[in-house]
């Protein structure tokens, strides 16, 4: 490649200067792309017969599940509301653990060896999908709502405790200053210096966490950890298909309900 | 008394911001700083109350040595300084009342501060101090729905409630506008007198400081090249403590002679 500002007779010429200036690494990275996809696809095992065979059965059960059928309403609201009570006990949980581990993990307010273990706690709390933190649960402690609980209180730890983080790494330190100019301890400077600047977004990561934890309850319920999920693998497991479809639009409903809701009250106070 | 000896400010390894300075603020004395960007007024003003740590030297005020405290006896020592900053550094999503009373946090106990039950002699005396601002009828309102002139007003306030020995201001106008800014530097030196209390105050603007203190130091380079009255600083005065820019100084400006190439060409 020549440079992109060169100098001809007359008038000067201007190309953009590419993404990755190395000619020969960027050559390296697209052919280098390109040849996993070929080699990915090529070699994963398509069984064409399999998906043939399959395919009755898949329609089998879209002719079951319509029309939808609530036969066992009451079911779904025990679902529903024990997926309510999840969420909320697990928000609350979540988030109030999420405070402390917040601040060990602001750099500009934490001692390095703080920091390290603050970051580190929220590192493993992200580091595995809720399905799987849930399995482990479902062994531990059985089945129902206690394991959704524990489950969604990390998943809550890992978003809230990072978020709220940053979010105190961006605080103003002037305010910081003038309560310590003030005479207020380390305790006292964060209740009046730090406190009241992260608290909207303390207020609307809560929010959104709930409503999180809502939609992550039916997933984890699935694995076994109570609520709606549960109901629903319960329906499939007895091939009420008609009921399985009703549940799932009920989820759906309720999902996009709790989503409008936050949405408005983040609007309101972000 | 405030009593600054040898005082040596060095951030990591560069050359020190404050050199072996020495000052001495008796009484109730106002004490303008003057001097140019990076002089080293901010630094100083924050040695003394160890916002910012010096780096040797010895800062004594009433008796208490300040350079040595750690823990609670810095905390102890802190809330007897109040300090005004240019930014106003009020709790914006607290009430003024609120920002008011935090100029109590050195004194009262935790609990006190979490639940906002403040004792009633300090509830009295920040209306008193606000009525006599002109803040008072501000005390529920949230501090950033108030103007530049009346948030530092709040911020006066707050470091008054402190009972302090000395009152530290750093450049406590140079966001507001003149008028403003001149009513907030009457301010300073109307409560000075009423409270018998000195005043060290960071200034660009050196007619005010002219106008409103009974001193005025220069600064320049970590150093103190100008002590005297206000009469005292002559043109020739100002021209040695404004004279150059660090860069020039330490002679690291380019050549003149090539940028002129490059702009005519």
């Amino acid at each position: 490649m020549t440079s992109s500002v060169e100098k001809t007779t007359g008038h000067r010429t201007w190309k953009k200067p590419p993404f990755i200036a190395n000619p020969a690494i960027r050559w390296a990275i697209i052919l280098g792309v390109l040849a996993y996809v070929v080699w990915a696809v090529t070699s994963l095992p398509f069984n064409w017969e399999r998906i043939q065979e399959g395919i009755p059965r898949a329609i089998r059960i879209f002719k079951g599940a319509f029309p939808p059928d609530m036969i066992r309403g009451e079911l779904v609201l025990q679902g529903f509301l024990e997926s309510i009570k999840i969420a909320i006990v697990a928000t609350l949980a979540g988030v109030m653990l999420s405070v402390p581990i917040a601040f060990a993990a602001a750099s500009n307010i934490a001692p390095k060896w703080l920091y390290n273990i603050g970051r580190a706690t929220i590192i493993i709390a992200r580091s595995f999908h809720p399905v799987i933190v849930a399995i482990l649960f479902v062994k531990a402690v059985g089945f129902g709502p206690l394991a959704g609980i524990l489950t969604l209180t990390i998943y809550s730890i890992g978003f809230v405790a990072k978020m709220l983080a940053e979010r105190i790494e961006e605080i103003d330190w002037g305010q910081v200053e003038a309560i310590r100019a003030a005479g207020g301890g380390t305790f006292i400077t964060m209740l009046y210096a730090v406190i009241p600047q992260i608290m909207p977004r303390q207020i609307g990561l809560s929010i959104y966490q709930l409503d999180s934890n809502l939609r992550a309850s039916a997933v984890v319920g699935i694995v076994g950890a109570g609520g709606i999920g549960s109901t629903l693998m319960n329906a499939f497991r007895r091939y009420d298909y008609d009921f399985a479809l009703a549940i799932t639009l009920c989820i759906i409903g309720v999902i996009l309900i709790s989503e409008a809701i936050s949405g408005r009250i983040r609007r309101n106070i972000w | 008394m405030l009593r600054i000896k040898d005082l040596v400010k060095r951030y990591g390894k560069d050359e020190a911001v404050l050199k072996d300075l020495n000052l001495e603020v008796p009484g109730e004395s106002v004490v303008a700083i003057i001097g140019a960007s990076g002089a080293g007024k901010s630094t100083l003003l924050r040695c003394i109350n160890r916002l910012v740590e010096p780096t040797s030297g010895s800062i004594d005020l009433n008796g208490t040595e300040l350079t040595t405290l750690s823990g609670g006896e810095l905390r102890l020592a802190r809330r007897r300084i109040g300090m005004i900053f240019q930014g106003f550094n009020l709790i914006n999503r607290l009430t003024v009342m609120e920002n008011v009373l935090s100029g109590r946090l050195g004194y009262v106990p935790t609990w006190r501060a979490m639940t906002r039950n403040f004792p009633q002699s300090d509830i009295d005396r920040a209306f008193q101090l606000m009525e006599r601002v002109g803040i008072a009828h501000y005390a529920n309102k949230r501090a950033d729905e108030l103007s530049g002139g009346e948030r530092q007003r709040v911020g006066v306030v707050r470091a008054l409630m402190q009972e302090p020995e000395i009152l530290l201001a750093d450049e406590p106008t140079a966001s507001l506008d003149p008028k403003t800014s001149r009513q907030i530097m009457e301010l300073l030196r109307a409560l000075a007198s009423e409270l018998h209390l000195p005043v060290l105050i960071n200034i660009h603007n050196v007619t005010e400081a002219k106008e409103y203190t009974q001193r005025i130091v220069g600064m320049r380079f970590g150093r103190i090249i100008f002590d005297s009255v206000p009469t005292d600083l002559t043109q020739d005065a100002m021209d040695e403590i404004y004279a150059g820019v660090p860069a020039e100084e330490r002679g690291e400006t380019g050549d003149p002679e090539s940028l002129r190439e490059v702009v005519s060409q």
